[in-house]
């Protein structure tokens, strides 16, 4: 097991090079440079030297990536054009916020769909199977910045039973030691902030999750009907187990092994999904902070929460390989 | 099976029949299943609907005909003389959701063309060369799927600029990796089967073989993927032009840029949210219904 590990821990290296490589030749190859990218169309020639002496960009670029390197490990990654604070600041405030949505968005989906998924299969042909059939492919086929919108509309808008923006209300008294609002309620004992933050909370996970709901279903299901026609399952039957023996011991235990690798899969769909969903609910958390960047031009923060989002998602997906490995030792071995 | 099949399957020594003969019942079964006709119906609409937009459109995309009728607080929703109402410049909604079928079908299908030609390419020289070359490419597609996908198409976009084009490659881009893993593992599986064992053995090269042979017998899956790719691309599109990095054109309807464009007015006109997500969910419906479908038709695995 220490070997397998080791071994993927090592395939990380050339990733995140080649990704920091790419991420560098990004910035440096925007329109113009990335000064004038900075500065806009209208930049004069002095002020586009200014600010290429003020980066270091007019140094060479073994000297730059050499700097930028040996930042981006110390985590620095320059300030934000737009708040003109430290991008490292930026993150730290907005991070918190995407993890506790993502978070809640993932209850979201595993809660409902894998026992969907599971009564779908056992109940394989009828209503609730075909329900949740065609439920999963709308689900994927619905953007989520449109759902985010029905949402808001129907359930903010028109019956006002959830607030229509933000993580909380400005009137509530509340502190945040942790940044993840939910957790910060409940830890300064605060019951009115806990409940406010999870109000804010419920329709954007419900959004966010929507597309990993759709995908947890059809996997769930899927996986949970090849495992009923296994010999093992006829055996169990076959002894005379007990249904809930039988679902808990031996169907469910071999079908949700699948279902594990596609949720961490989610992963990535969650950080996309972020940036859309939050624009909408105007969250203030990673996604909404890119979307503003792209308009404001603000390239050092997209290569900084990149880099770090790319990272973050590499080993996640470590993770995944790894709880798989524990899960199932046929994996150790290759 | 007739007997006249039989005697067609017994007959036949060429090692492409199986495969023809499984994309034939896998063509029977999609006929008969309803979830796919369904699919086809909705894509054949999403068609129709942007080749003859300037038919169907009562209005010109970036005509005002409701100019004077409209201010902030009362944008007119759905009327017999504006289906879909008028938006916040006064303009037909239903010419510019029609129109906008146009945009969305282009980005969709020009997208996804690029990003199978680009992952065709990588997966074929992985898959058949192997060794460095495969390693090689192989870490490249790694390194490519450690972005999630949105965000890298943001960082393409931003790149080449806002614009459709921008919008075409970045989503070209971003399914070149999808591709060419696939292809590769379906080639790398072909690799080792007896007919391709059975033309190294009769001294055919490695070109024709890898054309000839493993390339056609690895394509049922790309098909299916680029049918599910045209959906995902359409989404993906409407996403980069919520977020404004879509064509530079205002008088261009954009379904995502519709969408954006609401956000301010999404009290008190619904409906200018409303249609163009409709439209959206279509054109992907469309497509996801029949990819899944023809998944499940072609891969034995799905047979029950």
């Amino acid at each position: 097991m220490l070997k397998f590990v080791v071994r993927r821990l090592l395939q990380l290296i050339p990733i995140l090079l080649g990704l920091s490589v790419l991420l560098f030749v990004w910035l440096r190859a925007l329109p113009g440079g990335p000064a004038q990218a900075l500065l806009g169309e209208r930049a004069t020639a002095e002020s586009v030297a200014r600010i290429e002496a003020l980066y270091g960009l007019n140094e060479p670029w073994y000297v730059q990536y050499w700097k930028f390197i040996s930042a981006a490990v110390q985590l620095d990654f320059g300030n934000s054009a737009r708040t003109n604070r430290p991008v490292i600041e930026e993150m730290s405030r907005t991070f918190p916020a995407t993890f506790e949505l993502a978070i809640a968005a993932l209850i979201f989906a595993i809660g409902i769909g894998i026992p969907l998924g599971y009564y779908a299969a056992r109940k394989y042909g009828s209503w609730l199977d075909n329900l949740s059939v065609s439920g999963s492919l709308l689900g994927v086929a619905v953007p989520v910045f449109f759902l985010a919108y029905i949402l808001k509309y129907v359930f903010s808008v028109q019956l006002g039973w959830f607030p229509t923006q933000g993580r909380q209300d400005p009137r509530v008294d509340a502190d945040h030691p942790t940044g993840l609002y939910v957790l910060d309620g409940i830890i300064t004992g605060n019951p009115e902030a806990t409940w406010d933050a999870i109000m804010h909370l419920v329709l954007p996970a419900i959004a966010l999750g929507a597309i990993p709901l759709a995908i947890i279903v059809r996997i769930t299901r899927a996986s949970v009907l090849d495992v009923v026609h296994e010999d093992y399952v006829r055996t169990a039957e076959a002894k005379g187990l007990w249904e809930r023996t039988i679902t808990r011991r031996h169907v469910l235990r071999n079908a949700l092994l699948p279902v594990i690798t596609v949720i961490g899969l989610q992963a990535g769909l969650l950080f996309s999904g972020a940036i859309l969903t939050e624009t909408v609910f105007a969250f203030d958390g990673v996604g909404r902070f890119i979307a503003e960047a792209i308009s404001n031009r603000d390239y050092a923060v997209l290569q900084g929460f990149i880099l770090v989002i790319a990272a973050m998602y590499v080993v996640v997906n470590l993770l995944v390989d790894l709880s798989y490995g524990l899960i199932d030792p046929r994996v150790r071995v290759r | 099976m007739s007997l006249s099949e039989v005697e067609a399957a017994t007959e036949s020594e060429q090692v492409e029949q199986p495969a023809g003969n499984l994309r034939k019942e896998a063509w029977k079964r999609l006929k008969r299943d309803p979830i796919a006709l369904v699919g086809f119906g909705l894509i054949a609409f999403f068609v129709l609907v942007a080749i003859f937009a300037p038919l169907i459109a009562p209005y010109a995309p970036d005509a005002q005909p409701g100019r004077g009728m409209i201010t902030p607080t009362n944008i007119p929703g759905p009327s017999a003389e504006h289906w879909f109402g008028l938006d916040a410049s006064g303009r037909d909604e239903f010419s510019r959701v029609v129109y906008g079928a146009r945009q969305s079908l282009l980005v969709g299908v020009v997208a996804t063309l690029f990003g199978m030609a680009g992952g065709l390419l990588l997966g074929v020289l992985a898959g058949a060369f192997g060794g460095k070359v495969d390693t090689v490419v192989m870490r490249i597609v790694d390194i490519m799927l450690s972005i999630p996908g949105l965000l890298m198409a943001i960082a393409i976009a931003a790149l080449l600029g806002a614009g459709l084009w921008s919008v075409m490659i970045a989503i070209a881009i971003i399914n070149v990796p999808v591709f060419a893993r696939l292809l590769r593992g379906q080639m790398l599986a072909q690799r080792g089967s007896d007919y391709v064992l059975a033309a190294v053995s009769l001294g055919v090269r490695r070109r024709p073989i890898v054309l000839g042979h493993i390339l056609p017998n690895s394509i049922s899956p790309v098909i299916v993927q680029a049918t599910l790719t045209l959906a995902t691309a359409i989404i993906e599109a409407a996403g980069l032009s919520f977020l404004g990095l879509g064509g530079a054109d205002p008088r261009v309807p954009e379904w995502g840029r519709m969408l954006a464009d609401t956000q301010r007015y999404l009290a008190s006109a619904p409906h200018l949210a409303f249609f163009p997500g409709i439209a959206i969910v279509i054109a992907a419906l469309g497509f996801t219904m029949l990819g899944e479908r023809l998944r499940e038709a072609i891969d034995p695995k799905y047979r029950r």
